[in-house]
């Protein structure tokens, strides 16, 4: 196994030394997604030597490992017994922790069907800003016993404390995926179709669209696509695995622009400004925008429709990067923020510029 | 102390008057949720129509710091709508309307007193429907469902409440009133949404709720295997699920749930099997056939002495009937029954229900066991009679021995019911003190002056201390051969 250590101790001893001194730390895995959030300062707390997968009982549909595993080392470990993370972690530059995974909260193409992070996450060990090690969930698929603060750390961007150990629920990995094209068109044409398929029961696990092209991921025998792409008028085509990770990993030619790229969640039936730019994944659920735009002219434009907007790449990295929320929600966010974190040491300012 | 007339009298300047009850023969139909044996008459109960109403009890509630217990149907099976005796029942019951389908986005908004089948009734006209079932859908209330992170028959593939509700209106008890998640799939800032599911009406009251839909399979078909040991049946599901099969439902029963069940529904049940499982695929027709066979063998390989697959919708009904009725069918051979909900691994399915059977044995109380066997959820019924004195405290205690066995095996207390009064105890064997006070810290930064359910979910340090004090014999702990997790 690439690394199998437990680190639980020196890092708790480092969050102590840190937490009596009131110095910041900036909690890192493998760095693959210190592009995104804000900016933060504080002393770099690396968390990758803390590996290793603790234990996997395909039979149990649960993987528990330590924060500092490479995503890679679990999906190994998966794929050899037919499973896989339902969330489909992107994997920047083909690399990443399960606890940065975690943390971002960020899925990959399969996230409407398979789930995100908070859906998936079972239970935990947490290091907090007073050096406690605390446990939340556990490893069984149903547990409602106390508050439910496991799934509280998915996307809080470490701002609670550091993941030492997390059980993620896992599933069968579909024997067979194939891929569709639709028919040209911008989206507002092709999600009449796609809806059609989503509502007739089509096992759709990806969706993407940019400028005139669309395409869908299903899971079925080849049976089934040959009725499907009769029924609907669609084309299949073959081999698109690395086109699919590419689009998890945006490495696609789209996201080599420079302009600030905006990532806008929002109902996917919604209709808003600028489409024919954006690329949209998640059955329109989840578009991606580069944009010179001001930022409040793009937080407006979904805000009409329900959704939210972040800065997702590019552009002022000190600004406002996630969505502002509500001054109540924010109230209550910096309360938590200081039943886990009293001193504000970790990753202070990197989700929002107050806590 | 709050006088319950001048009270009231305050309650009906700001209410219409028939949201105001406060007579005493009027109050006791509230005295107790779905775990009777806890009773508590409450000082006022107050039945509003609006989130406004709402509101406005909770600002002037923590204005005079009277705690506030919230209720939804009333089914719950932890004691969580136990209501104060100096506090107000809030009920929202009187929120009932199912405000939008909108089939285009595949949700549905509706306010908390909507029963939980009335919104898979609501949409089934667009080909949707809501996936969690619990058990006690065509009564439980969606916002106690939220509240609870109700589970179902079917959740193994479709996922609890938490996993199916999309957005919440809470108001905290200052009466502020907060969107928690968003029509789309994540929203910004701290995971609040996934905080109040499951937190038992401690962190504030959900006056609306988006939910969603997801379309109706085109075809479910469900089979039924005997066992003649209930092991064998355990690991038939571990195998259905090693080799790759994610069924809609997978559940379990035994020969006691299973003979109480047959003779309330007439399911059809083969009465002389150790154990039976129920398993559910949905899809397209033809890989329905496909999955239904290979389930089949599995089943077979692993020792089952009959498999069979309803033949139409009837008895795909009658199949299921027997299951979700399990409850009220126990009922039916003992006067009284408690309701456990632990989860443990499912590996240790074999040895636990072995422990359960020595237990049942000591205590001289009889025990029926269903099980949500895909994903580990145990409901050990515990039969007795509450007009033998001692027996009642006698399944108590029993009950709390098993719930710690879960703990020991490395499962937990509550699966889907909550802790709410009746578990509180058992917390302080699965949860350190770091742990409870992290709770406590939480439950301070939305409710500082602990006015909502006061009392349950989460005990007291000194409480567990107490607890811990009459529980470790001569410094032993219990089930001390079992690797503590
Ligand atoms: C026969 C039977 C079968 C059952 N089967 C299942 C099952 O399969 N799966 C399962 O999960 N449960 C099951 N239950 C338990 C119960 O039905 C669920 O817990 C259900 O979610 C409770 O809903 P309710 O509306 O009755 O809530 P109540 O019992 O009224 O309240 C439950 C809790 O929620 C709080 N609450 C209620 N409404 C609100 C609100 N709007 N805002 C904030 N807090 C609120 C209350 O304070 C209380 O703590 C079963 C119960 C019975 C009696």
């Amino acid at each position: 196994m690439a690394g199998d250590r437990d680190c639980s101790e020196s890092l708790r001893t480092a969050v102590l030394d840190a937490a009596g001194e009131s110095r910041p730390l900036q909690l890192l895995g493998h760095g693959s997604k210190a592009f995104y959030g804000r900016e933060s300062v504080g002393d770099p707390l690396s968390l990758a030597e803390h590996s290793g997968i603790i234990s996997y009982e395909p039979t149990e549909l649960v993987i528990t490992a330590r924060g500092g595993t490479p995503l890679k080392e679990i999906e190994d470990a998966l794929r050899e017994k037919g499973q896989m993370l339902p969330f489909e972690p992107p994997q920047f530059d083909g690399k990443g922790t399960i606890g940065g995974a975690i943390a971002s909260g960020l899925s990959g193409p399969r996230r409407p069907w398979g789930g995100a992070p908070r859906d998936l996450l079972l239970g935990m060990k947490l290091l907090d800003g007073r050096g406690q090690i605390l446990r939340f969930g556990g490893q069984v698929m149903k547990n409602v016993a106390g508050y439910d603060l496991s799934r509280l750390m998915a996307g809080a961007m470490g701002t609670l404390g550091v993941l030492l150990e997390v059980s993620i629920k896992v599933l069968p990995k579909p024997p067979q995926e194939h891929t569709l094209m639709l028919s040209a068109g911008d989206c507002s044409v092709t999600w009449p179709l796609l809806h059609k398929m989503l509502i007739e029961g089509i096992p759709v696990t990806a969706s993407y669209s940019q400028g005139e092209q669309h395409k869908l991921r299903v899971a079925c025998s080849p049976q089934r696509v040959k009725q499907i792409v009769q029924r609907y008028a669609v084309e299949a085509v073959d081999d698109q695995d690395a086109f699919w990770r590419a689009l998890r990993d945006q490495q696609l030619d789209y996201f080599k622009q420079k302009d600030p790229l905006w990532r806008l969640s929002i109902p996917p039936a919604a209709n808003i400004d600028d489409e024919e730019q954006m690329l949209c994944e998640w059955s329109g659920g989840l578009r991606w925008l580069f944009s010179q735009r001001p930022g409040s002219e793009i937080r407006t434009l979904v805000e009409k429709v329900g959704g939210h907007a972040i800065l997702f790449r590019n552009g002022d990295r000190s600004g406002e990067i996630f969505h502002p929320l509500h001054p109540r929600l924010a109230d209550l966010q910096i309360g938590l923020k200081q039943v886990f974190d009293p001193e504000g040491i970790f990753n202070p300012g990197r989700h929002y510029p107050d806590y | 102390m709050h006088d319950r007339l001048t009270l009231a009298g305050e309650f009906r300047r700001m209410l219409p008057e028939e949201c105001v009850i406060y007579r005493e023969e009027e109050l006791i139909p509230y005295e107790c949720d779905g775990l009777s044996a806890y009773r508590k008459v409450p000082l006022i109960v107050l039945l509003p129509y609006t989130a406004e109403q709402v509101e406005e009890i909770l600002r002037f509630c923590q204005q005079r710091q009277i705690p506030v217990v919230p209720r939804g149907s009333g089914t719950g099976l932890s004691g969580g709508a136990l209501p104060h005796e100096q506090g107000v029942l809030l009920s929202l019951a009187r929120l009932n309307q199912i405000l939008e389908i909108d089939s285009e986005n595949m949700q549905a908004r509706v306010q908390p007193g909507v029963r939980n089948l009335a919104v898979s009734e609501a949409a089934k006209p667009h080909g949707l429907y809501y996936a969690p079932d619990p058990s006690s859908q065509i009564a439980c209330s969606i916002g106690g469902n939220v509240a609870e992170n109700a589970g179902g028959v079917h959740c193994l593939k479709y996922g609890l409440t938490l996993h199916n509700v999309l957005q919440l209106t809470l108001i905290t008890i200052d009466g502020e009133r907060l969107t928690l998640g968003s029509g789309s799939l994540d929203a910004p800032g701290l995971d609040l949404l996934t905080l109040i599911t499951g937190s038992e009406g401690m962190l504030g009251i959900v006056v609306e709720v988006l939910v969603k839909l997801l379309p109706i399979p085109q075809r479910q078909q469900v089979v039924l295997a005997a066992f003649d040991d209930i092991e064998s049946a355990g690991n038939a599901v571990a195998e259905i699920i090693a080799k790759g099969i994610l069924p809609a439902g997978l559940e379990m029963m035994d020969n006691l749930s299973i003979r109480a069940s047959e003779d309330f529904v007439h399911a059809g049940y083969p009465t002389e099997a150790a154990a039976i499982l129920l398993c559910e695929v949905d899809g397209v027709d033809e890989e329905v056939s496909e999955e239904i066979s290979r389930v089949r063998e599995i089943l077979q390989q692993s020792g089952a002495t009959e498999v069979r697959a309803a033949r139409d919708e009837q008895e795909r009904a009658r199949f299921w009937a027997g299951r979700k009725n399990a409850f009220p069918a126990v009922g039916r051979i003992s006067p009284d029954y408690y309701c456990m909900d632990g989860t443990i691994p499912r590996h240790q399915l074999g040895r636990v229900l072995k422990m359960i059977g020595e237990m049942s044995k000591r205590y001289g109380l009889r025990c029926a066991n269903v099980f949500h066997a895909g994903d580990g959820n145990l409901h050990p019924l515990i039969l007795y009679d509450a007009n033998n004195p001692g027996e009642l405290e006698q399944a108590e205690a029993f009950g709390g021995e098993i719930l710690e066995l879960c703990v020991a095996v490395g499962g937990t207390i509550t699966g889907e019911h909550g802790v709410g009064m009746e578990k509180i105890n058992q917390m302080c064997a699965q949860f350190r003190d770091e742990e409870l006070e992290t709770f406590h810290g939480v439950k301070r930064v939305f409710d500082p002056l602990t006015l909502l359910n006061p009392g349950k979910a989460i005990p007291t340090l000194n409480r567990c201390a107490e607890f811990g004090a009459m529980h470790v014999h001569a410094g032993k702990l219990r089930f001390p051969e079992l690797e503590r997790f």
